[in-house]
């Protein structure tokens, strides 16, 4: 079975003056999977992402993603994704509904859908008690869940997560991830950059990078077996650390 | 554009959310007229004034009951010899000693030139600079009165200093266009920075530059609310001034209000600026308050006199918008002149305005590469 491919970069660049941020990276990430973009801090991760959300253009090589060219069509790139950071993305002084509301309304949904699926998401998620409740009183787990909510209520073809569980405890992570995998479930691909090795595992593949060129990209048994080592966490120290 | 509304309409929430913003947004500009208006009057009434008065005759006797029944001092006693004149001072018992030499009255007459001096507590300069004019300009009159009686010219000949445009000497009228500068600057350009730059520090910023909200957009949708409230503001304490002190606006209030916008716009591009060149709310708030809030205060000639300072700070309050602004609503409100007074001043305004957006736009675009 061919599989559609949602994001292809080939011998993607970007140069800060001398400095290269992503050497010739090429991959493709395909519809329905996590995909976990892996690297030390400073290996180009930040830049790589930004380049394929429409932020930032790329120095040379092509870039596709949801069907549109990174460097002509960035407008389109961005009405077909979805975005959520470390920080939540959640104004903190509005109610979880004026949240929704405002994202919604930005990514240009009518107010009757917005509605629907305002009740749709505060009933799945069991929230419906805190539609009315500013963001700041919410507990950390919810607001989380939530920004993943939010950042895929336009039902974009692909949602980018920059490292969307940093600062969070074992279990509200567990939980989130189950939210990760229903969201892939639902046909949304899920392109996530993460710190935490344990998380990696539970990507379909995963790529590492360091020094702005990608140094492997498999999957997490694959990446196991190549490496001849019992987690990704091995695999990363093997990879990404320096060689004596 | 309903993806714009839907924007501004959050910003709204935003200030009106925050009782801090809405403190500083409607309390501020309240305090500041009411405070400047009643507490820190600069105006004259019942000051104490003590009477050293050594030719005891006629003429001295009508000077200073012109003087105390001015409705500005009050007689604080009358001094025998000139050793008392410092210890009436030292004690507070009076703000100036009005001094007349002997043979005042009979000099006048004879020789039409008669001699008296006028001394006050310079501990208190402004105070005493006030009561200086307002003693001067007392005795001037007292010299058109006698002179009108005698037919005589060059009587008792003495700096006359009138106050032009401002005839009663009131103070606010010289604090209510101060005041429309400090809270149009603290809103536009403070707010704005605070606003744009919490949105970096919060990582929102970053939802919705990848959001297919335009940046121009996003930056219009957060300076909107601002612009619409600074210029209820303006109105405000316009309206206030002229309910609560009877000071009107003597030029036309469309080129008023005109003028207000083109600064509240010069002041929300300023802010912008700051939001580009600042990473953290901390950052915006410093560069703001010593870039823009103490310049407008210390050195735009709200609080103290422009001519009075050394050349140096002349030039540095050259750069300064507010300096401008502050000519362009005295002259409208107070003088009641017209554009053809001003248009240096807009002009200034206008370049200065192009030249804040323009870096800001480069900026923010360099920061997005």
């Amino acid at each position: 079975m061919m599989k559609n491919r949602v994001i292809i970069v080939r011998n993607l660049v970007k140069r800060f003056g001398k400095f290269i941020a992503n050497d010739n990276l090429s991959f493709e990430v395909y519809e329905g999977e996590i995909f976990g973009f892996l690297g030390a801090n400073g290996a180009g991760k930040t830049t790589a992402l930004r380049i394929l959300s429409g932020l930032s253009e790329p120095t040379s090589g092509e870039v596709i993603v949801a069907g549109f060219d990174a460097k002509k069509q960035p407008e389109q790139i961005k009405k077909n994704i979805g975005y959520m950071c470390q920080k939540f993305s959640l104004y903190e002084d509005l109610t979880a509904k004026e949240n929704i509301m405002l994202y919604g309304g930005i990514y240009g949904m009518s107010k009757t859908l917005i509605k629907e699926r305002t009740d749709e998401l505060l009933d799945k998620l069991n929230f419906r008690e805190y539609g009315d409740r500013l963001i700041s009183d919410l507990p950390l787990g919810l607001k989380q869940k939530l920004a993943l909510s939010v950042a895929v209520l336009h039902e974009p073809k692909i949602v980018f997560l920059d490292e969307p569980t940093g600062g969070v405890d074992p279990i509200t992570r567990r939980q989130f991830w189950e939210m990760i995998y229903e969201t892939a479930y639902r046909g949304i691909t899920v392109f996530v950059t993460t710190h935490y090795m344990d998380e990696a595992e539970y990507c379909d593949r995963i790529s590492i990078m360091s020094d702005g060129k990608i140094v492997a990209l498999d999957t997490p048994a694959e990446l196991k077996r190549q490496y001849n080592a019992k987690s990704v966490e091995e695999v990363f120290i093997k990879i990404a650390r320096p060689k004596p | 554009m309903k993806r714009f509304l839907g924007f501004v309409k959050k910003e709204f929430l935003h200030i009106f959310r925050d009782f801090r913003t809405l403190i500083i947004l409607f309390g501020i500009p309240t305090a500041q007229i009411l405070i400047f208006g009643f507490v820190v009057s600069t105006d004259i009434k019942d000051a104490k004034v003590a009477f050293l008065d050594l030719s005891k005759d006629e003429v001295t006797q009508k000077i200073s009951d012109k003087i105390c029944s001015s409705g500005f001092f009050r007689r604080a006693g009358d001094l025998e010899n000139y050793d008392e004149i410092d210890l009436v001072m030292k004690k507070g018992k009076a703000k100036a000693v009005v001094v007349f030499g002997a043979n005042f009255g009979v000099d006048l007459i004879s020789q039409n030139k008669a001699t008296m001096s006028i001394i006050a507590d310079g501990s208190e300069p402004n105070t005493a600079t006030l009561i200086t004019n307002y003693l001067t300009a007392i005795v001037t009159d007292f010299n058109r009165e006698f002179a009108g009686s005698s037919l005589s010219d060059n009587l008792l000949v003495q700096p006359e200093v009138r106050m032009f445009y401002n005839p009663e000497m009131k103070g606010h009228f010289m604090f209510v266009p101060g005041v429309i500068t400090l809270i149009l600057t603290l809103i536009c350009a403070l707010m704005t920075s605070i606003t744009i730059t919490k949105e970096k520090e919060f990582g929102t910023m970053e939802v919705l530059l990848v959001s297919p909200l335009k940046p121009l957009q996003i930056i219009l949708g957060k300076v909107t609310p601002y612009f619409l409230l600074s210029f209820i503001n303006v109105i405000f304490i316009l309206l206030l001034s002229f309910f609560v002190f009877d000071l009107p606006v003597k030029g036309s209030l469309v080129l008023l209000l005109a003028e207000s916008m083109l600064y509240i716009l010069m002041s929300l591009s300023f802010g912008i600026l700051i939001s580009a060149i600042s990473k953290t709310i901390q950052q915006a708030i410093f560069i703001s308050f010593l870039g823009l809030m103490l310049p407008t205060i210390l050195l735009s000639g709200f609080i103290f006199p422009l001519e009075n300072m050394p050349e140096a700070y002349d030039w540095v309050s050259a750069f300064l918008p507010p300096r401008y602004f502050i000519v362009i609503i005295k002259n409208i409100m107070i003088k009641g002149t017209g554009f053809l007074y001003v248009w240096k001043e807009t002009l200034i305004l206008m370049i200065m305005t192009t030249l804040f957006i323009g870096l800001s736009v480069r900026n923010f675009k360099l920061r997005l590469q």
